[in-house]
């Protein structure tokens, strides 16, 4: 029913709108719109009007007519010049109002690296999708681990480069339920393109809900469990095969337990802290073959999600002949995750 | 050459020959007469050569992109590979970056500009023939870098190099800046030699506003290219120093601002959409003149547009940063002033009208890319409002709405310009004149071909389709698909205008010395003229002075009466 209903409110130049801000856009947007139409309907009718009535009857033809007016040409300026100053204006409005986050937004830390997503809510808790709260002012607070990147949801008409080293900041507020595409929109590597997410517009009892859940998942599920929802919903499968596929990161079948040679020559066989340090300090021993795109979980990833996709790894090497966890240890993950907790690495 | 016959006095009265009837290209023989020369019309041929190369390689890439979006939309295909994402990022960085720096900036100045500029002023050459030369020769080193790259190596940076990615690229960034540094040297040389020419070597009567538009424009083109190149160059080599010597200028992780490049990057950029369509703006307005047979409507509000363009446009860079998080102050500033720029622009649209207003409308080949390019470029400019509009470009802004509005600025406009001006010039370079059947078909195919290709990017841009993307989700294939169909219409259409030029230099009938009755001087000299340009001076009056050119069918050309030119002269006077 609500695919029905947003694919009745799409038109054929703009997706549906699902933010406060995309009424105004789209009113500007349809403004711009139509008077393009007009002028380039008054040009080009102008244009065939004048081929078929001047057509060259003869090549012997010497035609004359006005070469200035001063009036005119200084006329026909002022229709142009004062639309463009009417569309300055209200897109000016428009940007201020982007611009600014209400008080008391809702504020979510947004860490982009190449290529995912990394979202930090109020209470630590991270995730690889955003989730929001519907009808509620979000402030979203974004920095880059690596390269540019941009953050971009058609339907809150909402855009806004996330650089390294500084702090961007934009805001939305939702206004209808249901799941957005999230779209890098600035050129950022190899898989810019698969660095898509999702938004996830939920009321606010299912959004108390998720953050719930989200502060302890790793508690109800097993560890290589919890190892291979972090594969696949923290962008590891991008580049790294489970199965012995190469990629643009070495495959983690049989790693656990494996001799790593480095590109400086160097070699250490991979145990729990070598998968720790791949992880937190991937630029600190760059495997050989590979180039260094590898971008730092530091801050973004809980100690219990580490400790799954060790346990993960011992499970799908032929290496490891040891055990396996049946369940997470107890209890200091919660407090001292992977970093600072600020959801970036302080670049100094 | 055999191509050239006897080139026997055709034009009537004011056709110019050398004793024993020789010309500019059958002058001298052998190809160090080629590679040695002075001569601006064999510079401007052989800058034709490189750039229409130039041209077929970066198009060739257009169709390989275009193919590969193609049957990425086709619905049982594997998920993507890595090795299958950097070809795309490598094809569509190359098709981009070959194109802007090697066709659209020299296309115009460097191949119409050289041949045409001094035979406008009744001159035998550009101010300084050996700059001209060694201009060429920056060009074809820095096309070697560029080919390095595509043979050698790998670029994967967008033809933006945006730090820090590009600094932190594996693939070969320093190369591809050193030749965009290099072919910048060939711009600031042209342009240098433009100003020069167009100071020190108008002829008597010709003074300023008696000057053919196309001569502004160049004149206008070569101010940026000399303020502007410079900014550009010292920018690549920041980015080399960067990568080569670990100097933080612009990676965070040096201490540097990945902003910074974008601000260096765009001060040449912007000003450079100018390079590209001012010349073109110029080529339009003798087409306009010429093949509506009348003066020209608002001479001097064009000729000051072109002025005040390539001013205003060294002032709004910033709207290309407007997601980048620089102040709204800023954004407010740089969006009111690229509005000011779609003034001028409007105003030139306007005459150009105007002058078709009471004319006498050929629609000879060179007229119906200058009809075209009206067309393209009114839905280039009105779409450059949307982006202009703050809160429009943050939602447009890498998305496909941009690239179909800059391929309907620089590639519809500057192209269909270029390829008018080719055909209106073709004659004089070649003396021969190609097929009007076949140049017409295949205008329709450019044309079409065109809007298909582009035009739908609008609406996939505004649905939120983002630009440089590999992959895409499946909602945005048919987009896709539809473009890549109009391309190959497109593609088409081109390679029969390459048919054309290359079949008329073979079998083309003889060109008169005037065969569309313009009266800027090149017209006042033998098809194609000799080494010299002008075996006497040209009779200098008002550059759109039409009517003393009359049709003779025995040639299928015009010929002067300069008794009548200088009454017509007299009366304008009064």
């Amino acid at each position: 029913m609500l695919a029905i209903l947003a694919q009745a409110e799409k038109t054929l130049f703009l997706p549906p709108a699902r933010s406060t801000m995309a009424g105004a856009h789209d009113g500007l947007y349809n403004f711009v719109l139509w008077m393009s139409v007009f002028w380039l309907v008054l040009i080009a009718g102008l244009l065939v009007y004048f081929v078929i009535k001047y057509r060259r009857k003869s090549p012997h033809d010497k035609p004359v007519g006005p070469t200035h007016s001063t009036a005119i040409e200084l006329g026909w300026t002022l229709p142009p010049l004062i639309l463009v100053m009417i569309i300055f204006v209200w897109g000016f409005r428009g940007f201020m109002n982007m611009n600014q986050a209400p008080n008391g937004a809702y504020q979510v830390l947004v860490s982009a690296s190449k290529w995912n997503w990394a979202f930090t809510y109020g209470g630590g808790e991270n995730d690889g999708t955003l989730h929001v709260p519907v009808n509620t002012p979000i402030s979203l607070v974004l920095t880059s681990t690596d390269v540019i990147h941009s953050f971009y949801v058609p339907e809150f008409r909402v855009k806004k480069d996330v650089v390294p080293g500084r702090y961007n900041k934009t805001w939305f507020q939702a206004t209808e339920v249901g799941e957005y595409n999230l779209f890098c929109a600035e050129y950022c590597g190899q898989q810019h393109s698969q660095m898509i997410t999702k938004v996830v517009v939920e009321s606010q009892e299912d959004f108390d809900a998720y953050l719930e859940v989200r502060g302890r998942w790793w508690k109800t599920e097993k560890p290589v469990d919890v190892g291979k929802t972090v594969y696949k919903d923290r962008g590891c499968a991008q580049c790294h095969s489970l199965d012995g596929t190469a990629g643009t990161g070495p495959t983690w079948k049989n790693i656990f337990g494996d001799e790593r040679k480095f590109v400086d020559g160097s070699t250490r066989i991979a145990d729990e802290n070598y998968i720790r340090d791949s992880i937190l300090n991937p630029g600190n021993e760059v495997l050989e073959g590979y180039d260094n795109v590898m971008p730092t979980f530091q801050g973004q990833i809980k100690d219990p999600e580490i400790t799954g996709v060790i346990e993960l790894l011992k499970s799908i090497s032929t290496k490891y002949d040891g055990k396996i966890l049946g369940e997470m240890p107890a209890d200091p993950g919660d407090e001292a995750d992977g970093g600072s907790g600020d959801g970036t690495q302080a670049q100094e | 050459m055999s191509v050239i016959q006897d080139p026997v006095k055709v034009g009537g009265y004011g056709g110019q020959q050398e004793p024993g009837g020789t010309n500019y290209i059958n002058h001298s023989k052998g190809i160090m007469s080629w590679l040695l020369t002075l001569d601006h019309k064999r510079i401007g041929l052989m800058y034709m050569i490189a750039v229409l190369g130039a041209f077929l390689l970066g198009g060739s890439l257009a169709v390989v992109l275009r193919t590969m979006l193609f049957m990425r939309a086709a619905p049982d295909v594997a998920p993507m590979t890595p090795a299958a994402q950097d070809l795309y990022n490598q094809v569509f960085t190359l098709h981009g970056a070959v194109l802007v720096f090697m066709f659209i900036i020299p296309a115009v100045p460097a191949i119409l500009g050289n041949i045409v500029l001094p035979l406008m002023l009744g001159a035998k050459d550009v101010a300084f023939p050996r700059l001209n030369l060694l201009s060429w020769y920056c060009y074809m080193v820095g096309g070697a870098f560029f080919l390095f790259v595509l043979l050698n190596g790998r670029l994967d940076t967008g033809w933006t190099f945006y730090t820090p990615y590009s600094t932190s690229s594996t693939t070969s960034v320093t190369a591809a800046t050193l030749g965009a540094f290099v072919l910048g040297f060939s711009s600031i040389l042209t342009g240098l030699n433009f100003i020069a020419t167009i100071h020190m070597l108008r002829p008597a009567g010709m003074g300023w506003f008696r000057m053919p538009l196309f001569l502004w424009a160049l004149y206008a083109t070569s101010i940026i290219q000399v303020l502007a190149t410079p900014v550009l160059a010292i920018t690549l080599l920041l980015l080399a120093a960067e990568r080569v010597l670990g100097v933080g200028i612009f990676d965070p992780a040096m201490g540097g601002d990945p902003v910074l490049f974008q601000h260096f990057f765009w001060f040449y950029s912007h000003p450079a959409v100018y390079i590209m369509i001012l010349p073109a703006m110029g080529i339009i307005s003798e087409l306009m003149a010429t093949f509506c047979r009348r003066q020209i409507f608002g001479y001097s509000f064009i000729a000051f547009s072109s002025i005040a363009i390539a001013l205003l446009g060294f002032l709004v860079w910033g709207h290309h940063m407007f997601t980048s998080g620089q102040s709204a102050m800023t954004n407010a500033v740089f969006s009111l002033i690229t509005f000011s720029v779609a003034i001028p622009s409007a105003i030139k649209v306007f005459n150009w009208l105007a002058t078709m207003y009471k004319g006498s409308i050929s629609l000879a080949t060179p007229m119906l890319y200058a009809l075209a390019f009206i067309w393209l470029f009114t839905i280039g400019g009105l779409t450059g409002v949307f982006l202009g509009a703050l809160s429009l470009d943050i939602m447009a802004h890498d998305t496909y709405f941009v690239v179909a509005h800059f391929h309907y600025v620089m590639v519809g406009s500057m192209l269909t310009a270029f390829i008018g001006g080719m055909y209106y010039w073709w004659p004089k370079m070649f003396g021969k004149m190609y097929s009007e059947p076949v140049a017409k078909v295949a205008w329709f195919l450019i044309f079409v071909g065109f809007n298909l290709t582009f035009f739908i990017q609008f609406i996939a841009g505004s649905q939120g389709m983002p630009r440089r993307y590999a992959d895409f989700l499946p909602e945005f294939a048919w987009y896709h698909q539809f473009s890549t169909v109009g391309s190959y219409v497109l593609a088409i259409g081109l390679f029969l205008v390459l048919y054309n030029w290359v079949h008329s230099l073979f079998a083309g009938r003889k060109a008169p010395q005037n065969p569309w009755g313009g009266n800027t001087l090149e017209w006042h000299t033998s098809s194609p003229p000799p080494h010299e340009n002008f075996t006497e001076d040209p009779h200098v009056t008002d550059p759109y002075q039409m009517h003393a050119w009359d049709y003779d069918e025995s040639i299928d050309g015009y010929v002067y009466d300069k008794a009548k030119a200088i009454e017509l002269d007299q009366q304008s006077h009064h």
